[in-house]
């Protein structure tokens, strides 16, 4: 029987604001993508009697509906539950009740920083591992991102229902990650419940009590910030020292925003205003504030009339380092998108844009996001919480452009590479770290050399799953690299990565050009040595989808004034439709409808008339790059 | 429009075939298709009781009292019946509208469904003219176009038709797959051998849903080209121009000013016409409506005493004008166009699509080049 406590003198112990440390622990459930993480977290607030079976939905904590359907979560959330462990573990002992926070993390490469700062709020950490399929690439950089902030590492296999299921395999691999006993490792299902129990009790007997100075000035971390149409921004926090009460004003300490606490309280799941939060509790703060960048992810939270003078170390502005034009391919919906950007941003502290236009595609944004995964949930949800039909360019990623006369160009977009003598050119570099089955290395070898990267070291997890390392640049992950490794390990490869600095590259731009004419769209900048190949493929490719015009159209690749590849369209010929049948002219009469119809989506490059959906097939085909979504 | 003032012309569609052509999208039946031959024994009866049922329409609209300028007998193979049932559709026309003193009476034949007495007996009915379904002078083109008549047998039968008085219209088609530039110069020669006075060729389209397009979606046929058929218009428009045939329109060359067919050239003019029979276009004063498509439908329909219309469009002004520029445009006399976009002309003067003399008078007549690319011309000047 599960052990809740239930009488009211246990349950004003672990009171939230009046909880001793002692009784509180802070972990998180470090998991792959659908290794099954939520499902576990359904069982715990079920079993902590949090939920009761009726109001449980599946994944109760996944709370948007592109994260329910792809089985991701993008924003963390924290739970209070309640749970009671005999005193010395044995039967008839007397019952002592304690305060579990579950801080779920963001379960993506693009939010390493998010999830560095949910680490940061607990002091033990669930890595959660599918016993059939092993540990993944992203699970193992959490991890090592966990064991960096010394939190204390439970290992766990989840699925053990599965018949594919090979727990001894997997608790052997673990216990060679973090050290100890394989048989330490728990097994349990999160779809049965089976081993969920156990794994409380072991949350509360192996991960410590957070620990704090109830005296000194208040400071609280804030590890989450979510915008809510009804209440503002939700800001989630782990106080460190002292406390924070209702009414009080309270300041961040980064953007030194004072705001007055309305109010404060704990999930449980639903929200629960309290009388407060004391050392080492976890919940939410509503002030009012309508965007989430004044309340930043990291930033320490203090009473402005007795603030703290030091902050709490890690914190760090959100730095968008893809960016990629978005355009509605319905011109008249550009207001919308604007509209719809603001609305976004209000919950997505990471979010840029700022007007852009393109000779090719209209009016649109340039917006910026963390990374590829990042870019792709905000265009989905800008097509369905908004229903907007979007275009988005190849995505590319900062350059820093030195000119020879020593000036310095940040370029995050194509057409603002200068034209000018360049000196030096620097883009971003990756740590990746890849997952793969032993049978995979050489192709992945391959691929990781094509993207100009530097193997950096190779290891044998177990006898037949290897971790490969390698320094790559941003640019070439963002460009098809998931689809390639997907594509070439048969999906059992996983990457993660994350930033490592800069280096200087030889890079070029080419612009395609239409009659002599630029289109800006089509304009990348790449590695000298694969120009040749990405022009030969883009004007290969236009000269399918643009439509013969009357005269020849030259379609051609180049790099400043050098022409690097070239096709041709030739001079369309006839056009005439030479039967009227019958005297059906109503049939003739709606084929020029429809050709007026399609006109007004053509977009004018010099003289050449391009239908909207050639850009559109041109841009969409591949260039759209990584989509590290397992359940499509 | 004053009802009396403008030409008044009637379509008459026959809808059987002996065989269908691959190619061929038209509402026309074979006896098979048709299960039971019946009612092609009582199409004339019906296509006469439409006559008096598109009168009285005529009568309740005020449209009444035109005199029938032109009359066309399309298909289909309208030879397929027998020359009386002609005649006796012919004859209702005559009866129920009048027919002007010059009028034009065209019926379209297949080199193989007329003799010598048919085709004099169709001048003895009224006929003026005859438009032979030639389509090429080539064994192999014909065979690719299912067509089943002896290249031998057209000569013999435009002799007859001139014995008989009739003016001569010969048909081709240019870009059938398999078909050679040679092959088609040797057909154009072949009709200009035969000097008939009006020739009409038109560029194969090969429809979705004809036995032609499924053999070219199944790669056994090679599909049309467009610059093929390009070249072949401008052989055919050199060789007819040098033989002293002058384009009126895109697809139809003629002798002289009056051995053009006026019922083709109403078509363009957005002149008024009656279309008689199943799937058959009607142009009626702003309105265009059209029958229902099956012989079996139509009859039941006509036969109860019901216009046969399946469906009828009123025109905007704005589908008004569009439809004189799209159809206009085809005519030799070019087009006078709008002033709102007569600053557009000199453009595609200087792209050699429009002639530059009446452009400069502000009326869009196409070049041989302009003929070909007309979609082009037209989508500039509607947008």
């Amino acid at each position: 029987m599960p052990l809740i406590p239930s009488d009211s003198a246990q349950a004003d112990r672990i009171a939230p604001a009046a909880t001793a440390p002692e009784l509180l622990r802070n972990f998180c459930i470090i998991a792959h993508i659908d290794h099954g993480k939520s499902t576990l977290a359904d069982r715990m607030l079920q079993l902590t009697g949090v939920v009761d079976a009726r109001q449980m939905r599946a994944q109760y904590l996944d709370r948007m509906d592109i994260e329910r359907e792809r089985g991701i979560t993008i924003k963390s959330q924290a739970v209070r539950m309640p749970w009671g462990v005999r005193e010395g573990g044995v039967e008839g002992g007397a019952v002592l009740p304690y305060a579990l926070n579950m801080i779920d993390t963001p379960g993506h490469v693009d939010f390493t920083y998010e999830v560095s700062r949910s680490l940061a709020a607990c002091e033990g950490a669930v890595l959660l591992v599918d016993a059939a399929q092993g540990i993944e690439a992203q699970t193992l950089a959490n991890l090592y991102l966990a064991m960096e902030n010394d939190l204390t590492i439970i290992p766990v296999l989840n699925k053990i229902d599965l018949p594919a299921a090979q727990p001894e395999k997997y608790a052997e691999e673990l216990a060679n990650l973090i050290g100890g006993d394989p048989e330490d490792c728990l097994k349990v299902s999160g779809k049965t419940g089976e081993g969920v129990e156990a794994l409380l009790d072991r949350i509360v007997r192996d991960v410590p009590p957070p620990v704090g100075d109830p005296d000194a000035p208040s400071r609280a971390m804030i590890f989450d910030s979510v915008y809510d149409v009804y209440r503002g921004v939700v800001t989630y926090v782990r106080v460190i020292d002292g406390h924070l009460k209702p009414r009080e004003r309270i300041l961040m300490l980064s953007t030194r925003g004072t705001h007055e606490l309305l109010e404060i309280g704990v999930s449980s799941p639903e929200p629960t205003s309290t009388a407060g939060l004391g050392v080492g509790e976890v919940g939410y703060l509503i002030t009012g504030v309508k965007d989430v960048r004044q309340s930043r992810v990291g930033d320490t939270v203090t009473n402005a009339q007795k603030p703290a003078s030091v902050a709490l170390a890690g914190y760090a502005d959100p730095k968008p380092m893809v960016f990629s034009g978005l355009y509605p391919i319905d011109g008249s919906d550009y207001p919308v998108l604007r509209e719809a950007l603001d609305k976004l941003q209000l919950n997505d502290a990471a979010l840029t844009y700022e007007p852009e236009t393109s000779v090719a595609l209209g009016f649109g944004f340039r917006c910026g996001f963390l990374g590829l995964l990042h870019l792709e949930i905000v265009r989905e949800r800008l097509e369905r919480e908004f229903n907007l039909d979007l275009i988005s360019t190849a995505p590319n990623v900062i350059y820093d452009v030195t000119m020879e006369d020593g000036k310095e160009v940040v370029v995050t977009n194509p057409s603002e590479f200068p034209a000018g003598k360049i000196s030096t050119v620097s883009e971003p570099l990756v740590k990746a770290t890849l997952l793969t089955p032993s049978d995979y290395v050489g192709t992945i070898m391959e691929l990781c050399q094509g993207r100009r990267g530097t193997l950096q070291g190779m290891d044998y997890l177990s006898e037949d799953r290897v971790e490969l390392r390698y320094t790559l640049p941003l640019a070439e992950i963002i460009f098809d690299f998931f689809d390639q490794l997907k594509s070439r390990t048969r999906g059992y490869a996983t990457l993660d990565y994350e930033l490592t600095g800069e280096a200087t590259a030889d890079l070029v731009k080419v612009d395609i050009l239409l009659q002599g004419e630029p289109v800006d769209a089509f304009s990348a900048i790449v590695h000298r040595d694969k120009a040749y190949a990405y022009g030969v493929m883009m004007t290969e490719k236009l000269k399918e989808l643009i439509p013969r015009q009357q005269f020849e159209v030259p379609i051609q690749a180049a790099i400043g004034a050098r022409i690097i590849a070239r096709e041709t369209i030739r001079a369309m010929r006839k056009d005439v439709l030479a039967k009227c049948y019958g005297g059906d002219i109503s049939r003739k009469r709606k084929l020029l409808e429809k050709q007026k119809e399609g006109k007004k989506r053509m977009k004018n490059i010099g003289r050449v008339e391009v239908p909207q959906e050639a850009f559109v097939a041109a841009l969409s085909s591949d260039a759209a790059g990584g989509k590290e979504s397992p359940k499509r | 429009m004053s009802a009396a003032s403008s030409a008044f012309g009637v379509y008459l569609h026959v809808p059987f075939c002996s065989v269908r052509c691959g190619y061929c999208d038209f509402n026309t039946y074979t006896a098979t298709e048709l299960g039971g031959g019946a009612s092609q024994m009582s199409y004339a009866r019906t296509a006469v009781t439409e006559i008096a049922l598109a009168e009285a329409e005529l009568q309740r609209r005020g449209l009444a009292g035109r005199e029938v300028s032109t009359v066309f007998f399309g298909g289909g193979t309208p030879t397929l019946l027998p020359t009386a049932d002609l005649a006796a559709m012919l004859g209702a026309v005559a009866s129920t509208w009048g027919l002007a003193r010059d009028a034009e009476i065209t019926t379209e034949a297949n080199p193989d469904s007329v003799g010598r007495s048919d085709l004099a007996d169709l001048r003895a009915a009224g006929f003026t003219r005859v438009s032979f379904g030639m389509q090429s002078a080539v064994p192999h083109v014909l065979a690719t176009l299912d067509r089943t008549h002896d290249p031998e047998r057209v000569p013999q039968v435009v002799a007859w038709a001139r014995e008989a008085g009739l003016a001569v219209s010969l048909d081709l088609i240019y870009g059938t797959p398999g078909e050679s530039v040679e092959d088609w110069r040797r057909s154009v020669q072949a009709v200009l051998a035969l000097e008939p006075d009006h020739v009409s060729a038109y560029a194969l389209t090969i429809e979705p849903g004809t036995k032609m397009h499924a053999r070219v979606r199944r790669g056994d046929l090679p599909g049309v080209d467009g610059d093929d058929q390009a070249t072949k218009y401008e052989v055919a428009d050199t060789l007819l121009e040098q033989a002293g045939y002058g384009w009126y329109e895109i697809s139809n060359w003629a002798r002289s000013p009056e051995q053009r067919c006026r019922h083709n050239i109403a078509y363009w003019s957005s002149e008024d016409w009656w279309g008689v029979g199943p799937g058959a276009h009607s142009h009626l004063a702003g309105q265009r409506f059209w029958n229902v498509k099956h012989p079996r439908a139509y009859a039941q329909r006509v036969e109860a005493g019901e216009l046969p219309i399946a469906e009828t469009e009123s025109l905007t002004s704005e589908q008004i004008a569009d439809e004189r520029v799209l159809l206009g445009i085809r005519l030799v006399e070019g087009l006078p166009v709008d002033p709102a976009v007569r600053h557009l002309l000199p453009a595609m003067v200087e792209e050699d699509l429009l002639d530059a003399v009446p452009a400069a008078s502000g009326v869009a007549r196409l070049t041989r080049r302009g003929r070909l690319l007309a979609d082009t011309v037209v989508g500039r000047l509607v947008s």
